[in-house]
């Protein structure tokens, strides 16, 4: 999926660029990039460090196996996959709770380490489990209380803060839409003979 | 009152948390100036593993924009949109906002500079900058954070959340926003 989007975007990119004369822009494009792409990540350093320290506190004493305790119920549904007691759990739970509070600093170290502990529970290191698909689907139409980009563009342009703060609840509404449609899909196409974890019919092909 | 009590929280939510969770370990007798420095140890190499999953994803991005490739796609979309009630002017949004964050901003402040934060355009922009995330660059660290190459069904799932974000951004901005 992912080999077949990204060659995809490169090709429509430089064909379509060349019919446009637009090849000077993407060559400046591609290189921006790479070196946007390392800025980000490096960027990253300090913030993933303060949090990933501070969730290993939480981690050590009891504090998130606690707070996933709490959720069980809900959480057994949505990762069935995933052992009630693991980390993963704990982690999913902080990076959720970050996202829900608009700590986008905070919530993508918590994200990785969740990403990381669900990876212990994979036997195909190179194949997304179901738990990682749904995480991530929840994850990428999370619920934010508070639309802060949205917010912070709209008084950049002058609007009173009345008017800006009258974004929260629709945004609160359309983002829980969201995120309903994103456990339903993700559940559904997880059926899909396409998606499936297809391990026994790679092993036949290798036999053959 | 709501908003205030949404607000109040989003402020304290990280000092609460850098006081609370070393103070709680310290009395579960935890050595939390060690656990600190072990877990974020980690911050160091999670970072620097997904660098060559961020730059492949970006660089196809940053192609994809510049060459102009968008605004035919958004051409091509035109039908399908205005069955939702989508106005065209928001399109370019919509298709950019699971590919770059930075790159949506850009058009939603474009389209409140030129509409208006009251227009119907830049409240439905508003509403669909705050539904909806940016699938690409979470699906590229996240997966690319722990090497995972075979996505399955993260995109497509991720993808259609982000089709119900924004076309239920259109309606909730028309209905609550006018």
């Amino acid at each position: 999926m992912i080999n077949v989007i990204w060659l995809l975007m490169i090709v429509v990119g430089v064909v379509v660029g060349a019919i446009n004369g637009n090849l000077e822009a993407v060559t400046q494009a591609a290189m921006d990039s790479a070196n946007l792409g390392v800025e980000l990540s490096l960027g990253l350093i300090g913030i993933m460090a303060l949090w990933l320290g501070i969730m290993k506190i939480a981690e050590d004493s009891g504090m998130i196996q606690g707070l996933a305790k709490l959720l069980k119920p809900i959480m057994v549904r949505l990762f069935p996959d995933v052992p009630p007691d693991h980390p993963a759990m704990g982690a999913i739970i902080m990076n959720m709770a970050a996202n829900v509070l608009g700590l986008g600093n905070a919530a993508t170290p918590l994200g990785l380490k969740a990403m990381q502990e669900l990876q212990e529970l994979n036997d195909e290191k190179d194949t997304a489990t179901n738990a990682m698909c749904t995480f991530l689907a929840i994850n990428t139409s999370s619920v934010t209380l508070i639309p802060s980009e949205a917010m912070a563009l709209l008084v950049a342009v002058g609007a009173t803060s009345k008017q800006a703060t009258a974004i929260i609840g629709p945004s609160i509404i359309a983002t829980a839409v969201s995120t309903i449609v994103a456990v339903i899909a993700v559940k559904s196409l997880q059926r899909l003979k396409v998606f499936k974890m297809d391990k026994k019919s790679t092993k036949k092909v290798i036999n053959n | 009152m709501f908003v205030k009590i949404i607000g109040a929280i989003s402020m304290y939510a990280v000092p609460v948390m850098l006081l609370g969770i070393p103070l709680y370990g310290f009395f579960k007798k935890v050595k939390v100036y060690e656990s600190f420095t072990e877990g974020a140890k980690e911050g160091f190499t999670t970072a620097v593993r997904i660098i060559p999953y961020l730059v492949a994803m970006l660089v196809a991005i940053g192609v994809f924009r510049a060459s102009g490739a968008m605004e035919g796609l958004t051409t091509i979309l035109k039908p399908i949109t205005s069955l939702i009630g989508m106005p065209a002017e928001v399109l370019p949004m919509a298709l950019m906002r699971p590919l770059s964050g930075g790159g949506a901003q850009g058009i939603m402040s474009d389209l409140l500079n030129t509409y208006g934060p009251d227009s119907t355009i830049g409240h439905i922009a508003s509403v669909m900058m705050g539904s909806t995330e940016t699938t690409f660059y979470v699906v590229a660290v996240y997966f690319g954070s722990v090497a995972i190459r075979k996505t399955r069904h993260a995109i497509p799932a991720g993808l259609i959340a982000d089709a119900a974000g924004l076309i239920a951004a259109v309606f909730v901005a028309r209905i609550f926003l006018g």
